[in-house]
């Protein structure tokens, strides 16, 4: 293929370095610099897809992020993409991309036959049908919407590229690297400040990359040159292309994409990072986001080659393109006539210029006269022709204020329509930052009010819409954001000489007329091209009710697209306006939400993937655990062994040994996760007291305690023993989950409740390694460790500790005990756990120690009946229900929950209460999570009496054992209760829940 | 009311669609109302219309700050289900989602409800257990409830990864496949056009400023279109419920914070069931427009700003792409908050005040969408009789006094 329509010379690509790309099957070359619409365009194509409803065809109509329609599936396989716009797609050799949404493609597309029906899809007609037979929806009417919704495609395969974040501070952030922002940039640069300066582009310079401008000496690209280099020759200036801000949060908070090798051929990108998501703190921020041109809404204003005039423009001068070779350009301003005179001295050929102003005069204006182009005054296109292309369109006088015709329809041939209907600031950034726009009736337009950051707007943003005005604006903005972080600007230099024509004038104008009623007629007045919203949407939205502008928003759609109603907005605004005959700003703008233009899921992501999505937290014996066969567990973010299986060993027979050898001899258990906090200060007994239900004031130093914590609803939260290593210190521990959780409740309770008290809480979980040894023999393991320790049960009771000597580290050793045996719990430095576990299982190999998990921990606990809470406790559960009374204090004054243990419902005695059940056979394993009823034989719902927490399969007492929560449960020992399960029904005798050595005798080994 | 079907479109069509009626009238505020409705959402308008049928009460005003359904109804995920733990909670959410299921032939307006069934993922044995443990109590409760293994989940929904070397991986899931999402603003629009045709009174732009009373009972509202004398309020303003009980002096045990939502551009089908994950704090549907609706954990801060941090959209698209790595190259196309009203047991309040003829509906949290026919329904009986339906007793003011809190923080959607 020929570019047919690539001018002779000119523009800002490079017509030496060809690339070869394919559209739809296609094969296609364009140049480098290209976009894919430009390159497209430069091959005559405009059918770039269809659209959403009707599947009407559409072509391109922007060229940039503005652009409504042209949306491609871009690459296949792992790295394909749905939705990107071709109008930000720069052209790369062996790029593919195809229509998305037809079927079987863009020429032909089956589904078009919407068209025949579009009478009854206007807006929110789905609200009003297939209701009827209700079966049908799901069965029917849902499964066809919903394969005929959705543009792209998914991957099918993971994405195989790698995406990061980074975060930097600036005192002055320049969005938008237009003339406006160049300047802004060079102005606090110059000052000193560190700048970022952020474009969407591949390249700096905005709006003049599409102009003919003289500034001083240098023409255009020559000060885009110079500016850019001066920029980069600042060390504290960061300059980033192809870097969209997309959002604007509180305290200047701004996150940019800068999108990084989606511009490379697919070879050089590998290894790369191909997108990174910056997070911005700035001290100013100057927006110079620009200013998107508007359509105007006609009659048939979708086809193909019917494109905004300022992207007309862009692609004649920058990319060498022709959009079309006969155009009729369509305005109600003056700087549009620009596009005309610029395709005309490209080679194009302007047939007429229909203007729906009455008076025309100006520079442009006489410019356009002195070509000998006609021009139309007070006319408006009201029809156009054409099937995959424009070919033609209608026009006629209309008489001022644009509600009636005054002439005959007139045919003009043409194959490209550039329209203009003024230009919208893009405000987007700015109405994220929460700032108010003001609608401005000479400018037509909204400009941003008064910030409501600390921030600057200058350029087309601002209403400064030529460039001298950019320039200065810029300059000024830049100066004032380096002023406001304390710099000093240096002297503004002076003006150049730029050659520009006059801006001229603009009339607000938001819809040409029909001959009938728009809506009536086959005609559609498109506002949002991409949901087919039209006008007579518009109409009958109101028609029916709806007035708030988010209401017509949400009931025709219109701005909802991935466009987010760049270009169709303000347009949909006016026209509600004229409809409800109240004044724009009246009548309010929808709010503008992040992202700006969408943003990958991947780049949003960054490296917080697969092990790095939640830290993973091991103990310092983890690698041993590892070596040994262990299964993990994911406990919170910690990695806790789960059972340690020999080879060709079930899960049941490793842990009926694994609880055995606890039982008869000694077991090893990595502890280290159990969460420890360091609580010092004077008050620190008198804090205890207020957080745990019983009474720690007189803990003698060197004994430890076990505490039960209650939120202010007297539900158990937490449980752990407490050491007192001293008359202002001590020693918390935690679960394992709930450690985080814990620290928060104390620093909560210590910083809002009690600030008067003096107490430091710190965090020694990774402080301190745990290995806790329990069993017959513990007591012989721990004297070979540590000779010199006495661990006469006089000298080292039950609930106390010893600091001293263990396999020659320096170690506390607690005795405590979570499986009913004589146990210890040694702690060591967190380094040194390995050498201390290693230590133990030398020194306990004659009585054959076993490692153990935490399943095996679980079982020998419920052996016990000892809590676990999250498991026996949900929330709902006191410690009354807990049967464990004695550890709520009556004699506090008062503590975490107290109050509520004598509220009417938390002292009711039918509450569901910890109990033991033993099943009627020995081998049945209830399920953990089965309800529990007295009576199974009633209809549902039936009334459940509680709940299994825990079941297992118990080897030292040779059958299933079992906790669970039940009505009343503390009085119905003895009873028979039932778990009605998926097929059948298990009967259990409830029963105390402490279910093996119930004296407690083996805690003395 | 103008029936709506195909051959009313069709009608309308043949006359350019000039004859379709106002879907709700805008009328001016008469200067008493038997009931007056604080908050046009979903929920309010329900209480409304219900009122209106169920109660034979049709002097009613329901009052909206700004536009109706502007609030969390339009600012939600769209899940409905109804398999939650505790009796209690199960009964009004099973209620609501039999509402649901007539709904759009009841108030003639298709909300669009798509029963696509929902997974709850379990991530841990802490998560397995408790899934399980819902699974049974939903079954004896008569609430549709099904538990999947890892394989099982996989079978449902293709494309979730539930390979076991995830950071969290997928050990199983609880299904009910009664459970979908629903068009939200559907609900709004079509819940205000069935009251409107009751004779309800929507009036929008109409902000409470002040709730008159006299001897301890209500006497009326001040409003900035100014006062409006009414018998009984009901008050359902989910995310400024405190706002307005603070106006009759009274204090809520409620928190509120932001909650953020976000869409893709529109794909084509890709996920067609409802895949939830407390742990990992991600929830995920696909809308009929192509559109992957996602939910993100709250803000920890209080707040009434209806925008939240950003970096929970990070850590939450962490997250997904743990579960769904083929979205890596989809994109966020828009995001936006909405504020949560929490209770501190993660249930709500519909419940009498201290205050006679003052009621609240709210605390509805992170999951007040599917719940919307139901507290309606339940509301508008509170009103009507002056006491509460047995269906939300258990959700009375009174909880908070007695002690009988009903726990779901398991059961909602987000961690609180």
């Amino acid at each position: 293929m020929t570019q047919a329509f690539r001018t002779t010379s000119g523009g800002r690509i490079d017509r030496r370095k060809a690339i070869n790309f394919t559209f739809n099957g296609q094969s296609y070359i364009g140049y480098e610099g290209d976009t894919l619409a430009s390159a497209l365009l430069a091959n005559g194509v405009h059918l770039l897809g269809r659209s959403f409803k009707y599947h009407r065809p559409r072509g391109i109509v922007a060229a940039g992020a503005e652009e409504p329609n042209s949306m491609v599936q871009l690459g296949e396989g792992a790295t394909t993409e749905p939705n990107i716009r071709a109008t930000q797609i720069s052209l790369y050799e062996g790029l593919t991309a195809s229509s998305v949404n037809v079927w079987p493609n863009v020429e032909f597309d089956i589904s078009a036959i919407n068209g025949l029906f579009a009478k009854i899809m206007t807006a929110g007609f789905y609200n009003k049908t297939f209701m009827w037979p209700r079966s049908m929806w799901m069965k029917l009417y849902e499964p066809v919407i919903r394969r005929a919704a959705g543009w792209g495609k998914a991957p099918t395969q993971t994405d195989p590229d790698i995406y990061d974040h980074m975060h930097l501070h600036v005192e002055v952030m320049v969005v938008g690297g237009g003339p406006a922002g160049l300047m802004a940039a060079l102005a606090a640069g110059r000052a000193g400040a560190r700048v970022l300066l952020v474009d969407e582009q591949s390249e700096f310079g905005g709006s003049l990359l599409s102009k003919k401008r003289q500034i001083g000496a240098k023409d255009e690209a020559g000060w885009i040159a110079d500016m850019a280099a001066e920029l980069e020759a600042m060390p504290d200036v960061t300059l980033l292309s192809r870097s969209t801000a997309f959002g604007y949060y509180d305290h200047n908070y701004l996150c940019v994409l800068e999108q990084k090798t989606d511009h490379l051929p697919a070879a050089e990108r590998k290894g790369k990072v191909r997108q990174r998501v910056w997070h911005i703190r700035a001290g100013q921020v100057v927006l110079a986001t620009g200013a998107h041109e508007r359509p105007l809404v006609f009659a048939d204003n979708d086809r193909p080659g019917i494109m905004l005039a300022g992207s007309v423009q862009t692609y004649v001068n920058r990319y060498g393109v022709l959009p079309g070779k006969k155009m009729v350009l369509f305005t109600n301003n003056d700087a549009a006539y620009e596009a005309a005179i610029d395709l005309q001295a490209a080679g194009g050929d302007v047939v007429a210029i229909i203007d729906c102003r009455h008076e025309v005069s100006g520079e442009l204006v006489d410019a356009a006269r002195a070509l000998d182009i006609e021009i139309l005054a007070g006319y408006a296109i009201t029809g156009t022709s054409g099937g995959k292309r424009v070919e033609s369109v209608e026009v006629r006088a209309i008489q001022k204020g644009a509600k009636v015709y005054t002439s005959a329809a007139r045919q003009i041939d043409c194959d490209l329509v550039a329209m203009s209907g003024g230009w919208s600031p893009v405000v987007h950034l700015f109405s994220q930052s929460q700032g108010q726009l003001e609608y401005d009736e000479e400018k037509v337009c909204f400009l941003p009010g008064k910030p409501r950051q600390a921030q600057q707007v200058a350029g087309a943003l601002a209403g400064q819409f030529t460039l001298k005005e950019c320039l200065a604006g810029g300059y000024k903005a830049g100066a004032d954001a380096a002023r406001a972080t304390g710099f000093t600007p240096k002297r503004k230099p002076a003006a150049p000489e730029i050659e520009e024509p006059d801006l001229g004038g603009i009339e607000p104008f938001w819809i040409v007329p029909g001959s009938r009623p728009i809506g009536e007629g086959m005609a559609k007045h498109f506002v949002d091209l991409q949901n087919d919203t039209t006008a007579a949407d518009i109409e009958l939205a109101v028609r029916e009710g709806f007035e708030s502008v988010e209401h017509i928003k949400r009931y025709t759609l219109t701005g909802f697209g991935t466009d987010q109603g760049k270009t169709s907005n303000i347009n949909a605004l006016a026209i509600l306006s004229g409809i409800l005959d109240k004044p724009i700003p009246k009548v309010g703008t929808t709010t503008f939400r992040p992202p700006y233009t969408p943003v990958s899921y991947g780049a949003l992501a960054g490296r917080n993937l697969g092990d790095w999505s939640d830290p993973v937290r091991v103990t310092s014996i983890h690698d041993w655990h590892v070596e040994n066969g262990a299964l993990f567990e994911n406990v919170g973010q910690w990695k806790r062994p789960w059972y340690f299986p020999k080879a060709g060993e079930t899960m049941h027979e490793a842990l009926n040994r694994e609880c055995l050898a606890v039982r008869n001899a000694v077991g090893v258990l990595d502890a280290s996760t159990l969460g420890k906090i360091d609580i010092r200060g004077p008050d620190a007994a008198e804090f205890l007291n207020r957080i745990y239900t019983n009474a720690w004031a007189k803990l003698g130093i060197g004994r430890v305690r076990y505490g039960l914590m209650c939120h202010e609803d007297g539900m158990v939260f937490d449980d752990g023993t407490t050491a007192r290593l001293a008359e202002d210190r001590f020693l918390m521990t935690t679960t394992t989950g709930g450690a985080a959780s814990v620290l928060d409740w104390l620093e909560e309770y210590l910083q809002t409740e009690w600030p008067e008290l003096k107490v430091y809480c710190t965090s020694v979980t990774e402080q301190w390694a745990t290995v806790s040894i329990a069993g017959p023999k513990a007591g012989a393991v721990l004297k070979k460790l540590a000779p010199e320790m006495d661990l006469s049960h006089e000298n080292f009771p039950f609930l106390s500790f010893k600091e001293g000597t263990v396999a020659g580290l320096k170690a506390r050793v607690f005795r405590i005990s979570f499986t009913g045996e004589l146990s210890y719990e040694i702690n060591v430095p967190w380094a040194n756990g390995l050498a201390l576990w290693e230590a133990v299982m030398a020194a306990g190999a004659e009585f054959d120690i076993t490692p153990y998990g935490t399943e095996s921990m679980h079982i020998l606990r419920a052996e016990k009946g000892f809590i676990i809470v999250g498991q026996e406790t949900d929330g709902t559960t006191t410690p009354q229900d807990l049967g464990m009374d004695w550890i709520v204090s009556k004699k506090k004054p008062d503590f975490i929950g107290k109050r509520s243990f004598t509220r009417s419902d938390t002292a009711r005695p039918d509450r569901k209460q910890l109990v033991g059940l033993l099943t009627e056979t020995p081998d049945d394993v209830l399920p953990e999570g089965a309800q529990l009823v007295f009576d199974p034989n009633v209809p549902k719902p039936i009334p459940m009496a509680g709940h299994v927490t825990s079941s297992y399969y118990s080897a030292a007492l040779g059958r299933s054992i079992a906790l669970a929560l039940v009505k009343g449960g503390h009085g119905r020992k003895g009873q028979k209760i039932f778990a009605p399960l998926e097929g059948k029904t298990v009967t259990a005798e409830i029963v105390d829940p402490v279910l093996y050595d119930k004296e407690g005798e083996r805690l003395n080994g | 009311m103008v029936k709506y079907s195909i051959f009313t479109i069709a009608r309308n069509a043949l006359t350019g669609h000039q004859n379709w009626p106002k879907q709700w009238r805008s009328p001016e505020p008469k200067p008493e109302y038997d009931v007056i409705i604080i908050g046009g959402g979903g929920h309010g308008l329900a209480t409304a219309y219900y009122l209106a049928k169920e109660h034979g009460v049709r002097n009613i005003a329901v009052l909206e700050k700004g536009w109706l359904g502007g609030g969390n109804t339009a600012r939600n995920t769209t899940i409905v289900r109804s398999n939650y733990l505790w009796d209690e909670s199960a009964a009004i959410y099973e209620k609501s989602l039999q509402l649901w299921e007539g709904l759009s032939q009841d108030i003639n307006y298709n909300v669009m409800l798509s029963q696509r069934g929902v997974l709850n993922l379990a991530h841990s044995l802490g998560d397995v257990r408790e899934g399980v443990r819902r699974v049974n109590a939903n079954r004896l409760n008569g609430v549709d409830a099904e538990w999947l293994d890892a394989e099982g989940v996989k079978n449902f929904c293709p494309i979730i990864n539930i390979s076991k070397s995830a950071r969290h991986p997928v050990l199983g899931a609880t299904l009910q496949r009664r459970g979908g999402v629903a068009r939200h603003d559907s609900v709004a629009w079509g819940y205000a056009r069935a009251a409107d045709a009751l004779g309800v009174d929507i009036i929008q732009n109409c902000e409470v400023t002040g709730i008159k009373r006299e001897g301890g009972k209500v006497t009326g509202v001040e409003t900035t279109r100014g006062d409006i004398a009414a018998k009984k309020i009901g008050v359902v303003a989910a995310g400024h419920s405190s706002v307005i009980a603070e106006m009759a002096g009274i204090r809520l045990p409620i928190t509120s914070h932001p909650l953020q939502a976000l869409v893709s551009e529109p794909i084509k089908p890709v996920i067609d069931c409802v895949v939830m994950s407390g742990a990992v704090h991600v929830y995920v549907s696909q809308s009929d427009k192509g559109e992957l609706v996602m939910g993100a954990g709250i803000d920890s801060f209080n707040s009434y700003a209806q925008r939240g941090s950003f970096h929970v959209i990070e850590h939450q698209l962490g997250a997904c792409l743990e579960l769904f790595p083929i979205f890596s190259r989809v994109r966020m196309m828009r995001t936006w908050g909405g504020i949560v009203d929490t209770c501190p047991d993660a249930s709500p309040i519909l419940s009498r005040t201290p205050v006679d003829g003052l009621y609240f509906n709210c605390g509805w949290g992170t999951g007040g969408f599917k719940a919307t026919p139901g507290s309606g329904w339940c509301f508008a009986h509170t009103l009507a009789k002056e006491e509460p339906h047995p269906l939300n007793a258990p959700f009375s003011l009174s909880r908070f006094e007695s002690g009988a809190l009903i726990d779901e923080h398991g059961a909602a959607g987000v961690a609180h």
